[in-house]
Formats: structure tokens, sequence, C-alpha cells
């Protein structure tokens, strides 16, 4: 049977074939370009004490953070402007296909060269990239809300605050867990391009700046600092909100 | 506190939306009055409109051609409608108690009346439970409960029994008559068995088949408390239905 416990253990286990499988590449390769793990966690140690991974995982979190939450909310006010407006929908559709089909490195180029080497041309460019997934999604939720509990609001004349925030947005809230876990996802990865092409500081610059000194330790253990700290967003902020959406199921 | 009620509609048309433009007629010249405090129960063969009534009357559908007017001259928007449909409608992420105060106002909240309504209905010990864990039976007591702790001034009720077994919709038929001997309301009760609308109200409204206009009005003025199986009730039922032959299925053969 594959029990609980089991399946943990294999999952235990492939983590330490792979971490087996990297240690014998790096020792029958070049140890500066493919360095031992041992090597990298150290790289990781050292530069966690002198402060400036952490400043610099900071100002890339920062980031992550103002464009996650501006395409999040426009995201979701648009896109249940068009799951609810039929007009809408059919105005906007053709943009918000265009707009997910531009390559994320247009976007970010472009938005360079409009609004100059700017931290506001930065958060903009990692937005527009995420903000027509956002809509995409929650359109779909706003087009399957089950009306027949709107009606519920209506005839007892709840007010239009409490109509909002407890009938309606629960049911969309599903949707907007799975927005806001892809656009994490999305979002910090565009983040660390956009810092490499006209940031001076920030995960994606120093990754830049190791690149160009062929410093591959570096470039690996920033890496792993930032998967962790990701990880640990998802295991500490959204799966919890996700379970507390889902308390009522059974 | 209970509204009287004016109906008076000329015509209720549906357009489909399709290629011909076709067009439903679901009512047609249908008018009566309920007075305050009546418990009125209306019948009619399915389809013949009675879901698209109450939707007028409770102004969920404002698309009419005629008039329905409460006491004092007024508009829908002005009083209170509690309305029991045919699902509960239950929110599955609030609780038992806090579905019923969600339609409830901030004094009605305070005041605890919640609590005390789903106690009366047996729900005490199920106040934190959610909807997904609870029976068809209850959800249904729940929902009697929202509608019921709000003060309707006009309570409607769309088959609210359907689909409970005869037990439990019994249950539920003498908790409905017990609120409403304390808490006396305007009741318009949507249901097609026949049995159920003479056990449960002062009065029967008899629909024709779709366009639906009054066929038949029926008082009942047998003394409360009634008894589901008592003579008199099929006696009644038996002596409608054997003067008026397909009058359940709202075609009049009396005329």
């Amino acid at each position: 049977m594959l029990t609980k416990k089991y399946l943990s253990s294999v999952k235990g286990f492939s983590f330490i074939f792979l971490f087996i499988l990297w240690e014998l590449l790096s020792n029958f390769s070049n140890p500066t370009t493919f360095p031992s793990l041992l090597v990298i966690v150290k790289t990781l140690y050292s530069e966690i004490l002198d402060g400036e991974l952490i400043f610099h995982l900071g100002i890339t979190l920062y980031r992550v953070f103002v464009s996650f939450f501006i395409a999040m909310i426009l995201g979701t006010f648009i896109g249940m402007l068009m799951g609810n407006y039929k007009k809408f929908d059919t105005f906007f559709d053709g943009w918000n296909i265009l707009f997910l089909n531009i390559p994320a490195l247009v976007l970010i180029i472009l938005s360079y060269i409009w609004f100059g080497l700017t931290e506001v041309a930065a958060i903009i460019a990692v937005s527009l990239n995420k903000i027509p997934n956002v809509i995409v999604t929650i359109r779909e939720g706003a087009k399957s809300i089950d009306k027949s509990l709107l009606q519920v609001a209506f005839v007892y004349k709840v007010s239009k605050i409490k109509k909002f925030f407890i009938f309606y947005i629960p049911q969309l809230f599903p949707y907007i867990i799975a927005a806001a876990r892809g656009g994490i996802a999305l979002i910090w990865k565009i983040v660390l391009v956009v810092e490499l092409l006209g940031r001076s500081n920030g995960v994606g610059f120093k990754i830049h700046e190791f690149f160009q000194f062929f410093d591959i330790k570096s470039i690996l253990a920033y890496t792993i600092a930032f998967v962790i700290v990701m990880i640990g967003l998802e295991l500490l902020c959204f799966k919890p909100l996700d379970n507390y959406s889902r308390r009522w199921r059974t | 506190m209970a509204t009287g009620i004016k109906i008076n509609i000329k015509s209720k048309v549906f357009q489909t939306n399709n290629r011909k433009l076709q067009s439903h007629s679901a009512i047609s010249k249908l008018k009566f009055d309920v007075s305050k405090g009546e418990f009125c129960s209306i019948i009619g063969p399915s389809g013949c409109g009675k879901t698209t009534l109450l939707n007028l009357i409770s102004g969920l559908d404002k698309n009419l051609n005629g008039e329905i007017i409460f006491d004092q001259e007024k508009k829908v928007k002005d009083i209170r409608i509690a309305y029991m449909f045919q699902n509960p409608r239950l929110l599955p992420w609030l609780t038992v108690l806090e579905n019923v105060e969600v339609v409830l106002s901030k004094e009605q909240r305070d005041s605890g009346r919640a609590t005390e309504i789903l106690s009366i209905m047996g729900l005490k010990k199920f106040l934190g439970y959610y909807p997904g864990q609870l029976s068809g039976g209850m959800q249904r007591r729940v929902a009697l409960a929202r509608s019921y702790s709000s003060q309707p001034e006009l309570f409607l009720l769309d088959e609210p029994f359907v689909s409970l077994d005869d037990e439990m919709a019994n249950k539920l038929r003498d908790m409905l008559i017990s609120l409403w001997t304390n808490e006396p309301t305007t009741i318009i009760f949507v249901t097609h068995d026949l049995r159920e609308a003479i056990y449960l109200a002062d009065r029967i409204i008899f629909l024709s088949s779709a366009p639906s206009r009054v066929l038949l009005d029926k008082k009942i003025n047998f003394k409360r408390p009634r008894k589901l199986d008592d003579e008199k009730i099929e006696a009644f039922r038996k002596n409608i239905i054997s003067k008026n032959k397909k009058i359940l299925e709202g075609v009049n053969t009396n005329v």
C-alpha cells in the first residue's frame, strides 16, 4: 500500500538522490563551473554573514511584492468586470489575448525605454506581464458565480458591501488563490530578468554581476536562497490561506 | 408588521433569445389580493409561472406589465420580505448561525433572535456547523430559520418542502405553522401538493397553466391546529377535485 509515510520517505530519498547525483557530476567536471553543494552552502553562509545577500534578497522581494499586489488588484478588478459584463468582455478580450502573447522580455525593454531605467518602469514591466494571466483566471471565476446566492442577498436587502464581501468574493476566492499562486511563481522569475536588464541591485543584478566574473558558486548560492524563501512563502502563506478558504468543505 | 398585497399583472412575457425571437407568455391577467396576516397558498401545474410570480413579488424580476402594491402604497423596496426557495440556498462558507445572522439588521442580531429561532427549530447544537455537514432536512430548517428571523412583513415560500421525506416535511410544516402562529405575517406559499395547501393555508388560489391566471379562489375555514390526516382535509380535497376534475392540471372544466 502507498501509505503517506511511505510516500514522504520516497520524497526524502529523491532529494538525497539528487544531492548524490549533483556531487558525482561536480566531482567529474570542472569545480568552478560545477561546484559541489558543500561549496555552495559555504558561499551562501558567508554571503549571509556579510549582509550582502540579505540586502539584495530584500530588494528583490520588495519588487516581487509590489508588482504582485498591483497585478492582483488590477487583474482581479478587470477580471471581475469582464466576467460580469459581456460587453466589457467582448471589448477587452482581444487586448488581453494580445498581452498574453507578448513576450515578457519585450514588455520589459519597452517599459525601460518608455519610462526610463527606473524603479517605476521595473514594477510596471513585471505587473504588465502578470495582469493578463490574473484576468483570465478571475474572469473564469466571475463567470461561474452562483447567481442564486446573490438573489438571497437581494431579497433580504443585504447591504452592497456585505453582498460583495460575504456573498460574492468567497465564491471567487479559490480563483483568487489560484491566480495568486501562479502569479507569485511567475513574478519572481520575471523580476530577476528585470533586475538583470536595468537595475543596480537585487538578486537579478547580482546574478548578472557574478556572471561577468564567472562566479558560479555565488550564482547558485543566491538561487538556493531565493528558492528557499519562495517555497517558504508558499508553505507559510498560500497553503494556510488556501486551507482557510476550504475550511467549510467536507 | 405584516402587509397586505395587491397583485395585478396584465402580462409577463419572456423573450427567448432565439433567432426567431420567440416569446413565452408566463402570466396573463393575473389579479388577486392577499390580506394582512393571511396564509395564502398558490397551487398550479408545473411550469405555470408560480416561481415567476414569486420572483415578481419579491422584486427579483422587475420586468412586468402591471403592478404589485403593498399596504400604504409601498413598493417592494420598502418592505421586509423573506423568500424560502426550492433549494435552501445557504452560504456554504458560513456557519449555521452566521447564515441566519447575515440577513439580519444590527438590532435583530443584537437581540439574539437568530440563536433563539434556531433553537426552536432544534438546531441549537449545530450553530457552529457548516451547511455541508448537515442533512437536507436540517438545511431546510436553517433556511426557514433565516427567513423567519428576519421578521418579514411578507414571507414567500416556493415549494420549500419538496424532495423531503414525509416525516421531515411534516415536521417542517408544523414548525412553519407554529412560527406563524407566534408571530403572524403574510404568507404566500407556492406548492403543487393540494393536501399540503389545505393543511396549511387560510385560502388557496388555483392557477391555470401558462399563461397563468386565477382559476379558483377557495377559502379554508378549518380551525387550527389542524391534523394532516384529518378526514375533513381529505374530504375537502375530494370535493374540489370532483367539482373540477382537471384543476390541478391548470385547466378549468367547470365553466
